[in-house]
């Protein structure tokens, strides 16, 4: 029984953020320990929940009982969501605290700790339309950390974040409206019973709502063809912020594996999402290799990075079997490490260099060997190359994709070549060519904190790397509880008084 | 009845889509606007069109609308709201650095094509 745990993940950065704003506004050591204070307990109420939702349990909130209250459950997945979320939050705080980004604009902790809140509570809540709420709650705060610090580059490129997340929003309120007026329910348990029983005038609309759905998924997931956005927004943006954003896309991934295990796969859309998703994957694969390849600065290729890694998730997501979502499970937590850690890099080479534009001679950074080293690690683990964890989760979709292995096998090795190559003219580029100028390195501050913030991401894709038996073994147990979701419904207790 | 709903919602939507892929901030704006009236009345047509009846529970009534999509667009027009609100100093803030309220990234040489000739505000950069 975990009781009140459930809603600690929304309440405790809520709170803080609050005295942040109210009490702190002027006093940045203050700030700086609320943000920790809050990140921390963030992490560690995560890491307890974790260890203790082996059964699915419902948080009814003013204990109105469902489906006509709003519940929160926590069942693995979102109990791995949670520890993901802290497990990068944590280390990009140090990083922001390292470098004092914060001090380059006002109220990031409070923004910071707002999207803490909006994120946690995204992957908690049991209702589709609370679940629309925490979105607008994340983005909100998203588009205040995205244009932390200014400049008009940096507030045009956020412009244009805002303009298609509100499209967004838009859509995602029209899937809702049709889908309560064909089954007069949004709470997610309640819609899995009935989805399957619509009389069949009403199966067209369900259709099309299950595909606005998907849409709106595919944008927040910078799924082909709605990842245009993602570049630009990922590129301009204060490198930590995009480094916390690397887990913004699977707040996408995460609703589509949520409600296509729980309700889409079944009934009038039975296998819609599955279609719609595998070719999808496929190009946006594409997409991002060949960005990667082509993109002229490194926050950029990175951004890119993170759209050739959801292609992957999505390819294991649209198989829907419990191997694939198991091992789409486990790249989803190496791909965000692994990407964070990337828009770490680029920050810290932006910082030093002047600019991270690859085809602009520099002469070489402070620091230049350690972060040479660093990049080289997290381009290998982004890659998919031996020995960390890329290699394992790419293998593991690869196993569980075995049935189309012409196809998925060959799209998914090609565009890891190219990654590699594309990471490879960037190393080169930044670290090598720099030499050649024979000009010596401009002084830095040492900024210890940073290196241990992004040492720790790294740390993190080689535990787990190191533990990835017994991770696997235990995401199998997850996505088997996602394919068989009677336990998740009756969670929810639907219909008894409270 | 339910053909004028329809039709407001259809034509506001239409207008929304239209304005939105305009390359300037302030029509995107407003079709960001009008999209989120289009999305309100869907949203509380998804109840049912039931004119004249309660929504909350009285004594001697026994005829009833559904309650849930009137809290729900509620939700909706409070978010939007707050949303477009945002969107309008992102707009300005960006409008005033930049000098101009294009939604593009490139910095086109003269006006874009189909667009109104360049304002007061861009002849003076």
């Amino acid at each position: 029984m975990m009781g009140h745990w459930i809603i600690l993940p929304v309440v405790l950065p809520a709170i803080l953020a609050g005295i942040t704003v109210l009490a702190a506004r002027h006093d940045l050591i203050m700030q700086r320990s609320l943000s920790l204070a809050g990140t921390a307990g963030f992490l560690a109420v995560a890491l307890w929940l974790v260890l203790h939702a082996d059964q699915p349990e419902a948080y009814r909130l003013g204990n109105w009982p469902a489906p006509f209250g709003i519940v929160l459950v926590l069942d693995g997945l979102s109990a791995l969501m949670l520890v993901l979320l802290g497990a990068v939050a944590l280390p990009v705080l140090l990083y922001v605290i390292g470098t004092e980004w914060d001090t380059r604009g006002q109220h990031f902790h409070a923004l910071y700790l707002f999207q803490l809140m909006g994120l946690g509570g995204a992957f908690l809540t049991g209702d589709a339309f609370n679940l629309f709420v925490f979105f607008e709650v994340l983005l909100i705060a998203s588009y205040g950390l995205m244009i932390h610090g200014g400049g008009e580059v940096r507030l045009r490129a956020g412009l244009q974040y805002v303009v298609v997340n509100l499209v967004g929003s838009t859509l995602f309120l029209f899937a809702l409206a049709t889908i309560y007026a064909l089954t007069g329910t949004l709470n997610m348990a309640d819609l899995a019973g009935k989805w399957a029983a619509l009389p069949a005038g009403d199966q067209a609309l369900a259709r099309a709502a299950a595909a606005m759905l998907l849409l709106v998924f595919a944008v927040k997931g910078a799924l082909v063809p709605l990842q245009f956005w993602l570049p630009g927004t990922y590129a301009n943006a204060p490198g930590p912020v995009a480094a916390l954003f690397a887990i913004m896309t699977k707040v996408g991934a995460y609703a589509v594996i949520r409600l296509g295990t729980l309700v889409f796969d079944q009934g009038p859309t039975a296998g819609m999402w599955q279609a719609l998703l595998i070719p999808a994957a496929l190009a946006t694969l594409a997409v991002g290799a060949i960005g990667v390849l082509g993109a002229r600065g490194l926050a950029r290729q990175a951004a890119f990075a993170a759209i050739g890694s959801m292609g992957v998730v999505f390819l294991a997501v649209g198989a829907m079997t419990p191997a694939a979502t198991a091992a789409a499970l486990y790249y989803m937590i190496h791909s965000t490490l692994a990407g964070a850690a990337l828009f770490l890099l680029a920050d810290l080479v932006t910082d030093r260099r002047g600019t991270d534009r690859l085809d602009i001679a520099r002469p070489p950074m402070a620091q230049g060997g350690l972060i040479a080293g660093l990049f080289m690690a997290a381009a290998i683990a982004m890659a998919g190359m031996p020995p960390l964890s890329g290699f394992l989760g790419k293998m593991l979709v690869l196993q569980a994709l075995s049935v189309q292995a012409a196809l998925v096998w060959t799209a998914v090795l090609l565009a890891s070549f190219l990654t590699i190559l594309g990471f490879a003219r960037a190393g080169s580029a930044l670290f090598w060519k720099a030499h050649a100028s024979g000009e010596e390195a401009e002084a830095h501050r040492a900024e210890p904190l940073s290196f241990v913030a992004l040492g720790l991401v790294l740390a993190g894709l080689a535990a787990l790397t190191l533990a990835a038996g017994p991770v696997t073994g235990w995401l199998e147990h997850v996505a088997a509880a996602l394919h068989a979701p009677e336990a998740y419904i009756t969670a929810n207790t639907l219909g008894e008084r409270g | 009845m339910e053909l004028l709903v329809a039709a407001a919602i259809g034509t506001l939507t239409a207008g929304g889509v239209y304005l939105i892929l305009r390359l300037r901030s302030f029509p995107v704006i407003l079709g960001l606007s009008l999209l989120s009236y289009a999305v309100n009345l869907f949203i509380f047509s998804a109840g049912r069109l039931a004119p004249g009846k309660t929504p909350i529970i009285t004594k001697g009534v026994t005829d009833y609308t559904d309650p849930l999509p009137q809290a729900l667009v509620l939700t909706a027009i409070v978010i939007s709201f707050g949303m477009t609100a945002v969107l309008v100093l992102i707009a300005i803030g960006a409008h005033l650095g930049a000098g101009h309220d294009r939604t593009g990234m490139e910095d086109p040489p003269g006006p874009a094509a189909g667009e109104p000739a360049a304002d007061g505000q861009e002849a003076g950069r």
